[in-house]
């Protein structure tokens, strides 16, 4: 299964755990290095996302502890701290905010999960 | 071209927002600031002291100005203007060309000729630096004095009782508060209710004498008394800075404010004046919403200069409405228009309750057609209407007294609701956003949240003062639309919370997932997942951790702790009713040493440990369960503390045993979750050391048995609990509290308090009565019963928690490197402890 890694050609994808690691409809904090990204298992909708975890608001590394949800048909995360909402699939802040945050791309493969974590050699 | 702006306060930010807006092209925007921080609000300093910091004061995220190309020069005033070079001078020693000049430069506190003033501990209330040295130094003072008894007097006396002065004066020199907003029974009305908050006031009285060696240690009026205090806030009116504009030879006026036409010019073509620093007509505006029109119109002006093509579009500064509402001191004060006219031209209708506090009158032509000013105190609910109503000059209904009736009376629509307000009244002032452009986005914009209004429009966002009537305009709007509005959880259940509660209770539905998929919608958010986890929990009392219902549990509840500042999270055992043996001390003690967290006494008779890193979260409360404890759910919206007196073990005049009693209640109550926290505490006398009527639920002892109170809070808008049943022994009194939280679960909305879900119950505490002791609904068997199986099936959360592997492997901050602590968790020290890093 491959999601939405369209615009990223060439990512080097690192493997991060694996599926049944992660909370179902939940998220978990990925180490990458010096990197946090929050890893989000959408199960309801069986989609993966994966996000900076660091929340633009008061800085605070918190976004795989907050709850996943829709907007309409956007899928988003609320910070545990102060409830603003981001889209997980563009980063963009939803409560009204001009902060953003970085997503990256994520697959699966048998059963492993591998995020796309920069444009060096596939 | 060169736009210098002298002065980074409101109003100066407001005008570089507005002038990024135009996307002018060619603009090289610089901003001298002589305070340390970049603007921030003003207007609601005063939450510094609720412990608002100086981040959430601030008006744009850090960065904001360099992402919009403007070099921002904070600490360096300008300390001179070369006019004919067109030069200014800094402090830090820049000299810089402008085209243009804007000065927002402010005011500044107004200080009388007082004998001593340059005394140690005599402080002005203005900027973030004036409340850092008030703060400190309120520290260690008993007594507190403000001169000035204006709105922002009357503000900073809040502020010295907030800050714990008990014993605060207002010295004014007037006759009466807030003279210029208020006629002599308003004021009084104020005083009284200023009193009974703990206020002393001194009207008609005039300082003539600071005394005290180094520091301020009394006080001399002109009348001979004196006052004796450890410290004074002088608050008693502004003073335009002009000085700059004076030494460079521009006009000013009176006070020193700089004299500006209807294009916000000054005396010389190429130099604009805005906010508080301006003279407009011989007046000066000391509000915010003024400042940014005049903003706007400056903006406009240099936008003309540069693109000729919008020259003709252009507004003019014509004057200011300036109305206000008092905000922050207790009791709602607002006066618009003309408060004080009078006369034969003008019937005066007043309406007034001593025992309320309330007292309401308006001014209205004599012909009865329009409205001309008025005064609200103790009860300003009606502000917003009465304002648009008289700035929009509508016709007022045939009896213009229904307009300031309570609220009960005047619910039948009395003619003059938002429906009559004309398109172009202007609903957010500090923004200015018209009704039309509301309703606009509601019906064209598609917005359906007063979230979405504010994203699209702005409106709203400044002192938030509006919301309530944007709110009114979008459900009014949307049924207009033939939208049916419902009071529903959020877009993805179609359900108010007691019909959802209903509903899972009838289907028996244990989890978010199925509950989701049987009566909703969609996949979720972080508005039902709670909501509904909080039904679920309170129906069936199962572990809230439970797979599947773990992730749709608030992020508190997902990890059994409360999230706290930088990341870490705090630890609560249950210590109920307050009583701890020494051994149980010392774990306490030991368990924090070993794992370094901060240790505190909180507010409920218990001790909160904080900074626990979220892997170390099962080995605490391991070591914590093992001595004995058990979760003491301060992360859930569950039953809290219940604190108590000593009663009659120990204390002289205990009547009953209360520790006992509140051991008994908190043990039987514990773990039960609810739509919010709920709080409750045992006394053994009517002295009532134990604050039980402040808690949702509180008992007090009496020679017969036990007095029940209910529904009463602490919280940003306390309220006394209400007396439920009398002399009543201790096994009734579980019956009724049985009953009345069974009631109260069932039937609030999410997150609402017992106190604001009697407040919106029809009936009110007779009714609540009638249902709880006089069981006039036939449930009270049910509801006894309901509760026994929740006692029963109550668990240590905790102890579940750490023995099931499952649930013990999410409280790891990293899934691929379990065990290894957030790096970017970082702590102070403060007084042998640690504290949260700020943010
Ligand atoms: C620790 C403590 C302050 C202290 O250092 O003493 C505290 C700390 C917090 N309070 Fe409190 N409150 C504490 C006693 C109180 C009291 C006093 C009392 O209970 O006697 C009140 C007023 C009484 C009342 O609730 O009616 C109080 C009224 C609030 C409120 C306002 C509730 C309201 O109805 O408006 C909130 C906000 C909320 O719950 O939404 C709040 C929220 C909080 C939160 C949960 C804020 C947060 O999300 O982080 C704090 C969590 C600290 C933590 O992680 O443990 N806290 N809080 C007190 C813990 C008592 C305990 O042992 O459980
Ligand atoms: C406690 C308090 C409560 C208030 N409550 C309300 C309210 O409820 N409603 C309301 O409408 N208004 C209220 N106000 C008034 C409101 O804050 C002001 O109207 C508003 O801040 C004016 O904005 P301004 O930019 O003109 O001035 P300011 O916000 O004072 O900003 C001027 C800035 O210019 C700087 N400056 C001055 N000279 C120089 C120089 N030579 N070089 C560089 N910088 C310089 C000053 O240091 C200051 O930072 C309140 C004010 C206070 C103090
Ligand atoms: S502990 Fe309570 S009163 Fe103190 S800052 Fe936190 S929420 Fe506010
Ligand atoms: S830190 Fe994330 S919302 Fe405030």
């Amino acid at each position: 299964m491959m999601l939405h890694e369209a615009n990223v050609k060439k990512s080097n994808w690192f493997a991060a755990c694996r599926v049944e690691d992660v909370a179902e409809n939940g998220g978990v904090c990925v180490k990458y290095e010096d990197t946090q990204i929050a890893l989000f298992y959408f199960t309801r909708r069986n989609e993966w996302y994966a996000t900076q975890n660091e929340c633009p608001h008061k800085k605070q590394m918190a976004l795989s502890r907050g709850m996943i949800g829709t907007k309409s048909d956007e899928p988003k995360v609320a910070c545990p701290f102060h409830k603003k909402t981001f889209s997980l699939a563009t980063g963009e802040c939803l409560s009204g905010d001009e902060c953003a945050i970085k997503t990256y791309p994520v697959k699966v493969e048998h059963g492993i999960v591998f995020i796309g974590v920069g444009e060096t050699i596939e | 071209m060169r736009i210098l702006i002298i002065g980074n306060g409101m109003v100066g930010h407001k005008f570089c927002e507005k002038l990024i807006s135009k996307k002018l092209p060619g603009l090289e925007i610089t901003v001298f600031g002589e305070e340390q921080y970049a603007a921030y609000d003003r207007v609601h300093l005063s939450r510094f002291f609720e412990g608002k910091t100086v981040d959430d004061l601030t008006l744009a995220p850090a960065g904001w100005y360099k992402e919009n190309g403007i070099n921002l020069h904070l600490g360096d005033p300008v300390q001179a203007i070369n006019r004919t070079a067109k030069l200014v001078h800094t402090f830090k020693g820049f000299v810089i060309h402008y085209d243009i000049l804007v000065l927002a430069t402010g005011s500044s506190a107004f200080v009388p000729r007082i004998e001593g003033v340059e005394k140690e501990g005599v402080f002005l209330y203005r900027t973030i630096e004036d409340l850092h040295l008030i703060q400190a130094y309120a520290a260690k003072a008993k007594t507190g004095a403000v001169i000035g008894g204006g709105l922002l007097g009357l503000e900073a006396a809040k502020a010295l009782l907030d800050l714990g002065i008990a014993d605060t004066h207002v010295i004014e020199f007037a006759r009466r508060l807030m003279p210029r907003q208020l006629d002599e029974t308003g004021s009084q009305m104020l005083m009284t209710t200023l009193t009974s908050l703990g206020l002393t006031i001194h009207t008609d009285t005039n300082t003539t004498k600071i005394i005290g060696k180094k520091a301020i240690t009394e006080m001399q009026f002109a009348d001979g008394s004196s006052l004796k205090t450890d410290m004074l806030v002088i608050s008693a009116g502004i003073k335009p800075r002009g000085e700059l504009a004076l030494e460079c030879g521009l006009e000013t006026g009176m006070n020193g404010g700089i004299v500006v036409n209807n294009s916000m010019q000054t005396s010389d073509e190429s130099i604009y004046a805005i906010g508080e620093c301006a003279l407009y007509n011989e007046m000066i505006y000391g509000l915010v919403a003024p400042g940014y029109e005049m903003a706007e119109v400056a903006a406009q002006e240099i936008c003309a200069m540069v693109d000729k093509a919008q020259s003709s579009a252009r507004k003019q500064f014509t004057g200011f409405d300036m109305s206000t509402k008092l905000k922050l001191v207790g009791t709602d004060v607002a006066s618009f228009g003309d408060p004080f006219a009078s006369g034969d031209d003008v019937r005066n209708i007043v309406l007034q309750d001593t025992v309320k506090g309330i007292y309401k009158r308006i001014n209205v032509s004599a012909d009865g057609k329009y409205l001309l000013g008025g005064i609200l105190v103790g009860d300003a609910s009606q502000y917003n209407l009465l304002l648009q109503t008289f700035k929009n000059k509508i016709f007022l209904p045939p009896h213009p007294e229904d307009l300031i009736l309570p609220a009960r009376e005047a619910k039948k629509d009395n003619g003059a609701g938002i429906v009559a307000l004309p398109d172009d009244a202007l609903i957010c002032s500090c923004e200015s956003v018209s009704k039309l452009t509301i309703c606009q986005s509601v019906s064209e914009g598609g917005c359906e949240t007063v979230d979405a209004i504010k994203k699209c429009t702005k409106a709203g966002t400044g002192c938030g003062g509006c919301l309530p009537m944007i709110k009114d305009l979008m459900v009014h709007t949307m049924k207009q639309h033939g939208k049916y509005v419902r009071n529903v959880l959020c877009e993805h259940f179609q359900y108010s919370r007691q019909e959802l509660f209903d509903l899972i209770k009838i289907h028996e539905l244990k989890t978010y997932n199925d509950v989701l998929d049987q009566l909703g919608n969609g996949d979720g958010c972080e508005i039902c997942k709670p909501a509904v986890s909080s039904i679920i929990a309170s129906l069936w009392n199962e572990m809230v951790l439970a797979k599947g219902n773990d992730t749709a549990q608030d992020s508190n509840d997902r990890f059994l702790a409360n999230i706290q500042k930088g990341g870490t999270y705090s630890v609560v055992p249950r210590i109920p009713g307050g009583e701890i043996t020494p051994e149980k001390l010392i774990v306490i003690g030991q368990v924090a040493q070993k794992y370094g967290l901060y240790t505190k006494i909180t507010g409920g008779q218990r001790i909160d440990m904080f900074g626990a890193h979220l892997s170390d979260l099962p080995f605490i409360w391991g070591e914590l369960i093992e001595a004995g404890f058990e979760s003491g759910h301060a992360y859930g919206k569950a039953l809290r503390t219940v604190k108590s007196c000593v009663g009659t073990t120990w204390c002289r005049f205990g009547l009953q045993d209360s520790v006992s009693f509140a051991i008994q209640v908190e043990e039987r109550y514990r773990g039960l979750r609810a739509p919010h926290k709920i709080k409750s505490a045992v006394s053994g006398c009517i002295r009532e050391c134990a604050e039980a009527q402040s808690k949702d639920f509180g008992i007090i002892a009496t020679e017969k048995g036990w007095n029940l109170y209910v529904c009463g809070n602490g919280g940003s808008k306390p309220q006394h609990a209400l007396l439920l049943a009398t002399d009543i022994n201790s096994e009734t009194c579980i019956k009724y509290i049985d009953r009345f939280l069974m009631f109260y679960i069932r039937t609030a909305d999410p997150l609402t308090r017992t106190a604001t879900w009697l407040n919106k119950m029809e009936g009110g505490i007779d009714y609540l009565r009638n249902v709880v002791v006089n069981d006039s609904l036939g449930m009270a068997e049910q509801w006894e019963q309901e509760m026994q199986q929740l006692v029963n099936a109550y668990q240590c959360e905790w102890k579940t928690a750490i023995n099931n592997p499952e649930i013990r492997k999410r409280f790891n901050h990293f899934i691929n490197a379990p065990g290894e602590k957030d790096p970017t968790v970082q702590f102070n020290q403060l007084r042998e402890q640690k504290k949260a890093a700020n943010w």
